[in-house]
């Protein structure tokens, strides 16, 4: 079998390329652990309310003994619930989100935060704001012929 | 030549594909028109999802999988010179998989389908939509079987003879697709079917998504199988040249067919249900899937460096300039690599862990798979029909100057396109949106792009109505073509003998087996042991 010398060296250089974007990828994952948001924990979709985490009254920003925050927010068709949440800048926040119907997705553009929210599970994802202002959260997963429609605001103000 | 009627099979599988493709474009035109807010006319979310979950089982299922049906049957026939392995049931093959579109196309522009081409569970299909999917499937799994069949029987009657290269692309995709399509069978056949007739009462989402990812990166490559056939093993003969390397395209083609299937959940980064370990070791696979891509990069452009050069093209860059680019198929190929070169960067990006999460689910996914599969692909699914139609009919393009136009027409009206999109994903724009009635500045930032979207989408449309036109107009009036051979290339170095893992695949599939137990083992066994909790049918 025939392998020509240029062919060698292009293919040696395609490993070394891949290696070395993975190799990046991995560093990052194990030294700043910066990792896609998993979150294996499942969840009644259809009784959340019942729940003492994602009751009507408990959803919101409260604020952790750390100094860190958590959001709980229930998703449903067509919004993001509360629908309007607001979090002091460069301040860890977590965000907890139940879906009470189908599938959704959110995210606020520009900034880090993005993730789908799946009947059944609860997503959480851990993020901070760089900058102070007014941004939109929307749903960026088709739930229905109402999805457009699906954004609630989310305030990021600078510590007083 | 041969008498068992497979030009006409072929032809049929190619009418399909053509055909669903001139209607999924002229919705894809309605779709930018629509979403782009100019016309408020027109604005309908019903209408919107309906046409784009049309727009996308057209393209996805039904352009490609006969598409691939129908160059199989050809190239298999041609290439093995014998005949079909089991004629009547490639014909059943074709019937089921047409009765399955003609199914699903009732259900989707009723508009009780509107749950786009992914399925999206819970929200809910008439049950017509996925009977329908089931037989394109069943379709897809007996043209599989006869390319199987074929490779075997003729490798029988000639032991240790090496298997033409397009052949044994053929047989690499259909093993693939077999591995790959099982996902989302399962899923429709076990979660989805029994759930839409109500035998069911819940499914579960995190299941159903993950078997879906199993099938949802291999089926891009069970698209571009063909395409990727055809630069190897059609291209360079059309360019007037050699294959710089036969071993190689081999090498890539098995690279594609093991790697491909076990590297799903780079679709699930963003999901809550799986593990970061799982999502790591997917994203390894994923990265190691664009070395089979750069690989063809390479032979296929040295491919046309011999023809550039054997047709007196000297220097750096003069080569190109010498290739024959009347050859639909060379300046198909051509324009289709340039936009895998755009496409393949936006792929990297998205595969890439953590920093997918900018564009995750935003306007940058669609004008990037639109670069590598309406304009890659499509493209060289283009230039194979103009390079087969005088084969398959017995008669030449009857306008080849109208030939170059429409390819041209295709390029640059995609990157006109999908430029655009990229930039609006970057500025924050979800994707599947019919309006964007949000209160943000943004909005007025993402104007012009949605504008400039609708120029793109014209020149497309005036596009596939002129390859439609150019296929009719060359089978029903063009000039006699005697000559309905069909040569392959020849590779610079003949191959005489191979060794057995580069003629066959038993121990190919060994190690996807191995690998999908190790890749979606306990991801989807994690369901049964989970307390999970089913999720109800919801309408859109």
């Amino acid at each position: 079998m025939h392998i020509d010398p240029l062919e060698r060296r292009w293919i040696i250089l395609t490993l070394v390329l891949m290696l070395a974007i993975t190799g990046v990828l991995l560093g990052y994952a194990i030294a700043a652990n910066l990792h896609p948001p998993s979150n294996v924990e499942t969840i009644d979709s259809t009784r959340l309310h019942l729940t003492p985490e994602f009751a009507e009254d408990k959803l919101g920003v409260a604020k952790n003994p750390d100094g860190t925050l958590t959001v709980t927010m229930v998703a449903g068709r067509y919004g993001f619930y509360p629908q309007h949440v607001e979090v002091p800048v460069a301040t860890p926040v977590t965000f907890r989100i139940a879906s009470a119907d189908v599938l959704h997705g959110v995210h606020v553009p520009l900034t880090n935060l993005s993730t789908m929210i799946v009947p059944g599970y609860v997503s959480e994802v851990t993020t901070l704001f760089e900058k102070t202002g007014e941004y939109p959260l929307l749903c960026n997963e088709y739930c229905g012929l109402g999805h457009d429609h699906m954004w609630s605001r989310l305030t990021v103000i600078s510590p007083q | 030549m041969n008498n068992d009627k497979a030009p006409a099979l072929a032809l049929a599988n190619l009418w399909v594909a053509f055909t669903a493709f001139l209607a999924a474009a002229l919705l894809g035109l309605y779709q930018v028109v629509e979403r782009s807010g100019l016309f408020p006319a027109i604005e309908s979310p019903a209408w919107y999802f309906a046409a784009v979950s049309t727009h996308g089982v057209l393209m996805g299922f039904v352009l490609t999988t006969f598409m691939v049906m129908g160059f199989g049957y050809y190239t298999a026939t041609t290439s093995l010179a014998q005949p079909l392995w089991n004629r009547s049931l490639a014909w059943l093959s074709f019937w089921l998989a047409l009765v399955g579109v003609l199914l699903a196309a009732y259900a989707l522009l009723t508009g009780q389908a509107s749950v786009l081409y992914t399925f999206y569970p819970p929200l809910r299909a008439h049950p017509i939509f996925y009977i329908g999917a089931v037989l394109l499937i069943v379709g897809s799994w007996i043209w599989c079987l006869e390319m199987i069949m074929m490779m075997i029987t003729w490798k029988r009657s000639r032991p240790g003879q090496p298997v033409p290269l397009v052949m044994f692309g053929n047989v690499a995709n259909a093993l693939m697709w077999l591995w790959a399509s099982a996902g989302v069978a399962a899923e429709v056949l076990f979660q989805l079917l029994p759930w839409s007739l109500g035998i069911i009462d819940t499914v579960d989402v995190g299941l159903a998504r993950t078997l879906f990812a199993w099938t949802l990166h291999a089926i891009v490559y069970f698209w571009l199988f063909p395409a990727y056939i055809a630069l190897y093993t059609l291209l360079p003969r059309a360019a007037g040249g050699r294959l710089f390397s036969d071993p190689m395209g081999r090498v890539s083609f098995i690279m594609l067919m093991v790697i491909s299937v076990p590297i799903g959940f780079h679709h699930l980064y963003m999901d809550p249900f799986q593990e970061t370990g799982f999502k790591l070791m997917h994203m390894f696979g994923t990265f190691m899937v664009a070395i089979p891509s750069l690989l063809t990069g390479f032979t296929i452009i040295a491919s046309l460096e011999i023809s550039g050069r054997l047709q007196g093209g000297t220097g750096l860059f003069g080569w190109i300039g010498a290739l024959p680019w009347r050859e639909p198929l060379v300046t198909a190929a051509g324009l289709g690599l340039l936009l895998l070169a755009g496409g393949g960067f936006g792929g990297i990006i998205n595969a890439s862990y953590a920093m997918n999460t900018l564009v995750h689910n935003t306007a940058w996914v669609p004008g990037h798979f639109h670069l590598i599969f309406g304009g890659t692909v499509a493209l060289i699914y283009f230039g194979i029909a103009y390079h087969l139609w005088p084969k398959l009919t017995g008669r030449s393009l009857r306008s080849p100057g109208l030939v170059l136009t429409q390819l041209w027409l295709w390029a640059i009206g995609m990157i006109v396109t999908a430029v655009p999109w990229h930039w609006l994903g970057l500025l924050g724009q979800p994707r599947r949106i019919s309006s964007t009635p949000y209160d943000t500045p943004l909005v007025a930032a993402w104007q012009p792009f949605e504008t400039l979207m609708v120029f793109g989408a014209l020149l497309l449309s005036l596009s596939a109505i002129l390859l439609f036109y150019n296929l009719v107009t060359s089978q029903a009036s063009g000039k006699s073509n005697p000559d309905t051979t069909l040569a392959y290339a020849e590779p610079v170095h003949a191959v005489l003998s191979l060794p057995r893992p580069l003629n066959g695949f038993v121990i190919w599939n060994w190690i996807l087996l191995f690998w999908m137990i190790a890749a979606y083992g306990y991801p989807i066994v994690q369901f049964f042991l989970l307390d999970t909790y089913g999720a109800f049918p919801w309408n859109v």
